[in-house]
C-alpha cells in the first residue's frame, strides 16, 4: 500500500452529488434555447401511411414537426453498427423511421417546441395513420419457419451465427462421458435502469460553424466519431460532445442512439439550441436492453466428477436493429468465458444471433459474461445433483489450479492471473459454509425450505488488446489515452479519456497520479468527458478505466517523473545517475543527502521558466500516452448465499450474502467494495424482481417502475465483502476490472440457492425471475409429476 | 412526464372547494397528489381543472373520541402510522399506513386521497372494511356518512359524487387488529393486504372480520372465514380452518404479469391466515 494507492480515500466527486450540485445535461439552459420531443410508435410492427401534424403545428408554441424523410433529405445518415462478426447482416437503422416501425418507441416524428409541456402536448396531437403488421418477439422463435420476418433482407431472422471452440474434442467428451447433464434455460431480459434518463442538448455556431453537443454518453469521443463519420457529418474538428455528470450507465449510455443525432440537427436547422429529456418510460422503451437469451446446454464429466465437455447453443435477441456493439454481447464477451474458472478440455459454443419487434439489446452490466456465469453455475448444481457431491466440492475438484496460470481456455482466452482454490477457500470460511450446510439440515428436518448457493465465476474486463478486438468484429480500437499537464505551480491536470457515471474517476485517478508523481492529492484534478479538452479516448465500459485508463496514466506519469528527475539533476548540478526521485516527498534529491534536493513545484517552475534547462530540453512538463493492453485482464469471485423459501407463500428471503473477489490490486478499497455491493444488488434483481416483457403481439408490458421492478434496499441483507489480490500482470498497476464481478457471480448464487432450497421437492429449474408465484408453479408441477 | 394544461385552484374551505368542483368544468380534487399527479404524468388522467385542498385548515386531526379514532381526510399516512393514538386504539391500522408506498408517498398521501381514488392496490380499502369504518363527506346537499362497505363500489370507483369532498373517517377502536401485505416488487401496492379484526370474551371469539385488498377490483370482506371462527377459541387450528374459506370471498380475482389471480387467491388464504393469528394474539392482549 502507497500513500495513496491502497488507501479509502473519500470520494471526491460526492460532496457535489450529495448537495445536487451535480451538472446534469437535464439541467443545461441555453439562451432561446428549443425543447425536442419524440412521437413514438405504440406498435411492435406497423405500416406508416401516413403522418398529420397540422393540428400539432397549429399549436402556440410549436415551432416544427420533423418526420423520418425530413432527417434522411437533411444528410443524416443511419445508425452503424460498431461490431460485425464475419458475416453479419445489418439492418438499416434509420434516425426517424420513413414508412415501417419495428418496436414499439420507434422514433416516428420529431417535435420542436418553446417547452417541453406545449412540446408533450403537440407530440399527442400528431396523428400517424398505422398499418399494423403481425409480429416476432422470441429470441429463438424468431428462426421458426413461419416467423414473421423483421428485415425482408435478412431472412430467417439471423443477422448472424458465431461458434466457437473445439468442435471435435467437445462430439469427443460427450462420447465418452460417464454422466451429461443438461438444461435448457431463459436469461430474460432486463431494463437498464440508470437514476439518470437519457438526454441530448445542442447548440449551434453558425459563425465558426461549430456544433456543441452535450449527451448522456460513458464515451464521448466515440460519439464524436460516429456523429462525424455517419451519423451527422460535421467534421470532428468543429464538433465538440460533451458528457458532464452522468447519473449512471450501466452500458445503456455506451450507444449511439436517435436522439443525439436529431437533437444537433434541429439546432443548425432551426438556428436555435435545442435540447431534449427522455422520460422514464422513453428510457424504458428505448434504452437498448440487455441479455434474453434461450439456450440449450450440456455438461460432461467422468464418473468422479471431472468434467470433460461443454456444449452449448445459444439464441440471442438483438432486438428490431443491430445496437452499437450489440453482436459483441453474445460472442467474444460470452461464448469465451463459457470454461468459467475450471479445466474443460472440450467446449464448444454457438450463438445465433436474432432480430425480433423489440428495442435492441446491447451490453447491460456484465454484458455476456453473467450469461455464461449463469449458465456455467447452473449446470455444475445439476452435474453436482447428479453425482450426489456437493457443490463446493465438485467446483474444487474442477478448478484450474494456481500453477496453470496463464491459462489457455478452449475458447480463445488466456486467463492471466489467479488462485480460485484460495478463492472459494475463503469464501467458505468467511461463510462457514459447512456450518451452514449443517444449519440448512436442521432446518429442512423441521419443515423449512433452507438453500446455500455457492459459485465461482470468472470475467474478461478491461477490454481490450485493438488488434484481437479487430480480429473479433470490431471497427475501432480499445486502448485508453491519458494526459498529464503539470502547470507552473506545480498543480497536477489529468485529462482522461475513460468517463465516470458513478464510478469515482475523479478519486481514484488522482490517487494514481498523486502517488506516481509524489504530490498531495489535493494538487491533482481530473478532467473528463469533454472532446474539447481531452485527448481521444475510448470511454468507460467493460470494467477497463482502471486497468486501461490508470494504466495510460501510469505511463504518462512515467515520462512526468523522467523529465523532473533530468531537470532536477540539471538544476542540482548532479549526474542523473547521482539523483533519485522520491515518490513520498515528491522531490528530487541526490542519493544519501536528502537534504540537497529540489521539490516537484520547483522544478515544475523551472520547465516553464526555461531558465536553466539541460541541453537541448523542450520547455513544459506535459504528457500523454494512448495505452494499448496486452490482454484482458481476468477478475474472479467466489460468493456465497443462503436463502429460506417460505414454505406457504414462495417468497425468497436472502438470510446471508459472501462476496469474495479477486479484482487484483485494489487503488481504493472503499470505492471497490462499492462496486461490489452495487453490483451483487443488480445480479440479484436479475434473480429474483426484473424482467422486461413484450406480449406476444410485442406490447411492451413493462413501461414504467409500476411494472418492472429493480431491486430495493430490503431485497438483501448487509453484503459481506471479502477480498483477495493476485495482481494482473498485464497492466503497471496490477489491477483488474471491479464494475462487474459482483453482477455477474450475484445472479448465478442467488439462483443456485434457490434451486438448492427446492432441490428436495424435486425442483431442478425455474427460470428467472424467482418470483413466488413462478416458484410455486414449478412445486405444484414438480409434485404432479 | 408532463402533464397537460390545467388550471390549479387553491381552496380554502370545504364549501369552497365543494363549489369549485361544481362551478369548474372536468375537475379533480387534489391532497397529497401520490394518485392523481402519477397519473397526470402519464396523461392517463387530464383534468381541465385541478382543486387543490391541501391548504384547508383543520382537516388533517387524528383524536381519539371515545370509543372511536376520528381521522381527518388531510391526515398523512406517516401522520397516520406514527400516531400514539392511533397505534394504541387500532395497531392494525397504524400498521397499514406504515406499509404504504415509501417514506416520500406517506410524507404527502393523505387518508382521504387514498379512499377516495379506491386504487384495488390500496392499503386502506381493506382496513375500512375490517375494522367498521365510516367515512364522512361533505357535498352540496350537505353532510353524509358511509359504511365502508357501502362506499367502494368497484375499480377506482366509489359512492362519492363528483363535488364531494372527504372530510373525516370514524374508526371503531380495536386492539384486536392487524394488516400484513404482499407489496408488488415494483410499485409496492398490495398485491395482497390483509386487514384482520377479531374481539375475544371468555375464550371465544365474539367478533371478527376480515378483509382483503389487491386481489379484486375492490377490497372484500372474507365474511365466511370470518364468521367460522367466531363461537370458539382463536386457536391456530381453527383459524387455519377458518382461514381456507377466505377464498369464497375472492371469485373474481385480478392479475398482473407478477402474479395471477389464482396466486392472488393463494396468498390471500396465507395473508389472510397469519393477520388473523396476529389479531387474535393482540384481542387476547
Amino acid at each position: 500500500m502507497g500513500r495513496y494507492v491502497g488507501t479509502s480515500v473519500k470520494r471526491r466527486e460526492d460532496p457535489r452529488f450529495i448537495q445536487g450540485k451535480g451538472r446534469y445535461v437535464a439541467n443545461l439552459s441555453l439562451p432561446g434555447m428549443t425543447h425536442v420531443a419524440v412521437k413514438r410508435s405504440p406498435y411492435a410492427h406497423a405500416r406508416i401511411r401516413g403522418i398529420d401534424a397540422s393540428a400539432a403545428l397549429e399549436m402556440e408554441g410549436v415551432l416544427r414537426v420533423f418526420t423520418g424523410q425530413d432527417f434522411k433529405d437533411g444528410g443524416c445518415g443511419s445508425l452503424p453498427c460498431g461490431w460485425l462478426v464475419p458475416d453479419t447482416q445489418v439492418p438499416d437503422r434509420p434516425i426517424v423511421v420513413i414508412d415501417r416501425v419495428r418496436h414499439v418507441g420507434d422514433s416516428v416524428a420529431v417535435v420542436v417546441a418553446e417547452n417541453p409541456y406545449v412540446a408533450a402536448d403537440a407530440i399527442e396531437a400528431i396523428d400517424v395513420d398505422y398499418e399494423p403488421l403481425p409480429v416476432t418477439v422470441d429470441a429463438r422463435g424468431a428462426t421458426d419457419e413461419d416467423a414473421v420476418q423483421v428485415h425482408e433482407e435478412i431472412e430467417g431472422n439471423v443477422s448472424y451465427t458465431w461458434g466457437l471452440g473445439d468442435e471435435e474434442a467437445c462430439r469427443k467428451a460427450f462420447a465418452e462421458a460417464d454422466e451429461v447433464v443438461e438444461l435448457e434455460l431463459v436469461n430474460q431480459r432486463l431494463i437498464p435502469t440508470a437514476m439518470e434518463p437519457r438526454a441530448a442538448a445542442a447548440q449551434w455556431d453558425a459563425a465558426a460553424e461549430e456544433m456543441t453537443v452535450w449527451t448522456t454518453s460513458q464515451n464521448p469521443h466515440p460519439i464524436r466519431l460516429l456523429l462525424s463519420a455517419f451519423t451527422l457529418g460535421i467534421p470532428e474538428s468543429r464538433l465538440r460532445v460533451i458528457s458532464p455528470d452522468v447519473g449512471g450507465g450501466f452500458g445503456s449510455k455506451i450507444f449511439h442512439y436517435p436522439e443525439e443525432v436529431i437533437v444537433p440537427w434541429v439546432a443548425r436547422e432551426i438556428g436555435r439550441p435545442a435540447k431534449w429529456v427522455a422520460t422514464r418510460t422513453e428510457s424504458q422503451q428505448t434504452d437498448s436492453h440487455g441479455r434474453d437469451h434461450v439456450s440449450v446446454a450440456r455438461l460432461a464429466m467422468k464418473s468422479d466428477g471431472t468434467f470433460t465437455g461443454l456444449d452449448v447453443e445459444t439464441w440471442a435477441n438483438q432486438g428490431a436493429y443491430l445496437s452499437t456493439f450489440a453482436p459483441l454481447i453474445p460472442t467474444a464477451l460470452y461464448i469465451t468465458l463459457l470454461s468459467g474458472n475450471y479445466r474443460i478440455p472440450g467446449i464448444y459454443g454457438k450463438v445465433y444471433g436474432t432480430l425480433t419487434h423489440t428495442v435492441p439489446v446491447d451490453a447491460y452490466r456484465g454484458a455476456g459474461r453473467p450469461e455464461a456465469a449463469y449458465l456455467v453455475e447452473r449446470l455444475v448444481d445439476l452435474a453436482a445433483a447428479r453425482l450426489g457431491r456437493d457443490p463446493l466440492d465438485l467446483r474444487r475438484q474442477n478448478l484450474i489450479p494456481k500453477e496453470d496460470f496463464p491459462y489457455q481456455t478452449p475458447v480463445a482466452f488466456l486467463y492471466d492471473s489467479g488462485d480460485y482454490e484460495k478463492l472459494m477457500g475463503t469464501a467458505a470460511e468467511r461463510a462457514d459454509y459447512a456450518g451452514m450446510r449443517a444449519a440448512q439440515k436442521q432446518a429442512r428436518a423441521a419443515g423449512g425450505l433452507r438453500g446455500v448457493g455457492v459459485v465461482c465465476c470468472i470475467e474478461a474486463s478491461g477490454p481490450a488488446p485493438s488488434a484481437v478486438a479487430g480480429s473479433l468484429g470490431s471497427a475501432v480500437g480499445f486502448w485508453e489515452s491519458g494526459e498529464i499537464r503539470v502547470h507552473p505551480t506545480g498543480q497536477v491536470s489529468v485529462f482522461t479519456g475513460s468517463h465516470s457515471h458513478g464510478q469515482g474517476h475523479e478519486t481514484t485517478f488522482a490517487q494514481v497520479v498523486a502517488e506516481e508523481l509524489g504530490v498531495p492529492i489535493e494538487s491533482v484534478e481530473v478532467v473528463h468527458g469533454d472532446t474539447g479538452r481531452v485527448n481521444f479516448g475510448m470511454g468507460t465500459y467493460g470494467s477497463r478505466s482502471a486497468c486501461v485508463g490508470g494504466s495510460s496514466l501510469v505511463r504518462s506519469a512515467e515520462k512526468v517523473r523522467a523529465k523532473v528527475l533530468r531537470i532536477g539533476a540539471h538544476l542540482l548540478e548532479a549526474a542523473e545517475e547521482d539523483v533519485v526521485y522520491d515518490q513520498d516527498e515528491g522531490r528530487v534529491h541526490v542519493k544519501g543527502a536528502p537534504d540537497r534536493g529540489k521539490a516537484f513545484g520547483e522544478i515544475a517552475f523551472a520547465a516553464y521558466t526555461a531558465h536553466n534547462l539541460p541541453e537541448g530540453m523542450e520547455p513544459g512538463l506535459n504528457f500523454v500516452s494512448f495505452y494499448d493492453p496486452s490482454n484482458f485482464t481476468f477478475p474472479a469471485s467466489s460468493h456465497i448465499c443462503e436463502v429460506d423459501i417460505c414454505p406457504e407463500t414462495y417468497e425468497v428471503g436472502i438470510r446471508r450474502y459472501v462476496a469474495v473477489d479477486d479484482v487484483g490490486k485494489v487503488i481504493n478499497p472503499m470505492i471497490v467494495e462499492g462496486q461490489i455491493q452495487g453490483g451483487v444488488v443488480q445480479g440479484v434483481g436479475q434473480a429474483l424482481t426484473e424482467a422486461g416483457v413484450y406480449s406476444d403481439d410485442g406490447d411492451f408490458m413493462t413501461p414504467t417502475l409500476l411494472e418492472y421492478a429493480p431491486p430495493r434496499a430490503d431485497l438483501l441483507p448487509g453484503i459481506e465483502v471479502d477480498r483477495i489480490e493476485t495482481p494482473s500482470p498485464h497492466n503497471p498497476l496490477g489491477v483488474k476490472g471491479a464494475g462487474e464481478m459482483g453482477t455477474i457471480a450475484a445472479t448465478a448464487v442467488v439462483a443456485n440457492a434457490v434451486l438448492d432450497a427446492l432441490a428436495p421437492l424435486g425442483v431442478t429449474h425455474v427460470d428467472m425471475p424467482l418470483t413466488p408465484e413462478r416458484i410455486r408453479n414449478a412445486v405444484e408441477a414438480a409434485r404432479g409429476a | 412526464m408532463f402533464p397537460a394544461s390545467f388550471d390549479y385552484h387553491s381552496a380554502s374551505s370545504v364549501a369552497e372547494a365543494i363549489e369549485m368542483l361544481q362551478k369548474l368544468p372536468d375537475a379533480q380534487l387534489v391532497a397529497g397528489g401520490h394518485s392523481l399527479i402519477p397519473a397526470m404524468k402519464l396523461r392517463a388522467a387530464q383534468p381541465a381543472n385541478v382543486v387543490d385542498i391541501a391548504r384547508i385548515p383543520g382537516l388533517d386531526g387524528i383524536e381519539r373520541d371515545g370509543d372511536d379514532l376520528v381521522i381527518g381526510a388531510l391526515a398523512t399516512h406517516a401522520a397516520v402510522a406514527d400516531s400514539a393514538a392511533v397505534q394504541g386504539a387500532c395497531p392494525g391500522l397504524a400498521e397499514a399506513a406504515a406499509a404504504i408506498g415509501d417514506i416520500q408517498v406517506r410524507n404527502r398521501g393523505t387518508i382521504g386521497g387514498s379512499l377516495a381514488h379506491a386504487d384495488p392496490g390500496a392499503d386502506y380499502p381493506a382496513t375500512m372494511l375490517a375494522f367498521g369504518a365510516e367515512i364522512t363527506a361533505v357535498g352540496p346537499g350537505g353532510e353524509r356518512t358511509v359504511a365502508a362497505a357501502d362506499f367502494f363500489v368497484d375499480l377506482f370507483q366509489t359512492v362519492l359524487d363528483e363535488a364531494d369532498v372527504i372530510t373525516s373517517v370514524r374508526i371503531p377502536a380495536a386492539a384486536g387488529t392487524a394488516y400484513l401485505k404482499h407489496p408488488h416488487p415494483a410499485s409496492s401496492y398490495a398485491v395482497v393486504g390483509a386487514a384482520a379484526r377479531i374481539a375475544v370474551s371468555g375464550g371465544e371469539v365474539t367478533a371478527c372480520a376480515l378483509g382483503i385488498g389487491g386481489v379484486a377490483g375492490k377490497a372484500v370482506l372474507a365474511d365466511a372465514a370470518a364468521s367460522a371462527l367466531i363461537g370458539g377459541a382463536a386457536s391456530d387450528e381453527r383459524i387455519a380452518a377458518a382461514s381456507a374459506r377466505i377464498g369464497e370471498a375472492l371469485d373474481e380475482p385480478l392479475g398482473d404479469l407478477y402474479a395471477s389471480g389464482a396466486f392472488r387467491v393463494h396468498l390471500a388464504g396465507v395473508y389472510g391466515k397469519r393477520a388473523l393469528q396476529i389479531a387474535a394474539t393482540r384481542a387476547a392482549g
